[in-house]
């Protein structure tokens, strides 16, 4: 399993690169504007480009994060083994539960 | 306390990586749950984005980007490491991964665009 672990943590880092890049520039770039919520749903709602570019981000995102958490935490502490396996599962879920909601109402509201 | 092996350009870039990592997982779920805050009709979001215009709070996000960008950066580094024929663990691309980080929390602070 670790194996599997590791390939799929490095072949989500290399989906999530550029998909990064982007939304670094994106924060830059609005970071001076005056946001509110309905000026970033007046650029979000119906569009789809922006749903499946996020859409992908919080799919590999969801893998991504618990795998190097799960990692961090077995070196770093002394939790291991079923229990912590569980809880990056669920962490994972809930990112994707999270980051879906969110971007359903952004986008499809 | 840091052993002689561990004071090294890799131990530090790794150490980082892992740092910068961390701090986005935690911060990750709350990103999510403010921007579900965006369809309450209460302006739950609109109180948000006023709060994040205080000083700490411009900070906190400033060190958030940076964080971000350095797990980018030195994650692609350790992608290179892995993957490409590099014969030594390139000093250079730990340095150029922290600079890109600087320049990207600064232009998200000052904004000059």
């Amino acid at each position: 399993m670790e194996i599997r672990l590791f390939q799929m943590q490095r072949l989500s880092a290399l989906v999530l690169a550029p998909l990064v890049l982007g939304h670094l520039a994106l924060i830059v770039v609005v970071s001076g504007e005056d946001l509110s919520a309905a000026a970033i749903l007046e650029r979000t709602r119906g569009s789809w480009a922006l749903g499946l570019y996020y859409g992908l981000f919080v799919f590999v995102a969801a893998i991504h994060a618990p795998i190097g958490l799960r990692a961090i935490l077995r070196e770093w502490t002394a939790w291991s083994g079923r229990s912590l396996d569980g809880a990056m599962v669920l962490f994972g879920l809930a990112l994707l539960v999270l980051g879906g909601r969110a971007l359903f109402g952004l986008v499809l509201s | 306390m840091i052993r002689a092996s561990q004071r090294h350009v890799g131990f530090y870039a790794a150490l980082i990586h892992r740092l910068s990592g961390l701090a986005l997982a935690l911060f990750l779920p709350a990103h999510f749950v403010v921007l579900g805050l965006a369809l309450d009709a209460g302006g739950a979001m609109d109180r948000f984005l006023d709060w994040t215009t205080t000083p700490w709070v411009k900070l906190a996000e400033t060190l958030l980007v940076v964080a971000f960008a350095l797990h980018f950066s030195l994650g692609l580094r350790l992608l290179a490491l892995e993957m490409l024929p590099w014969s030594s663990e390139r000093k250079t691309a730990a340095g150029v991964g922290i600079g890109f980080s600087l320049l990207a929390g600064l232009l998200f602070l000052l904004n000059p665009l």
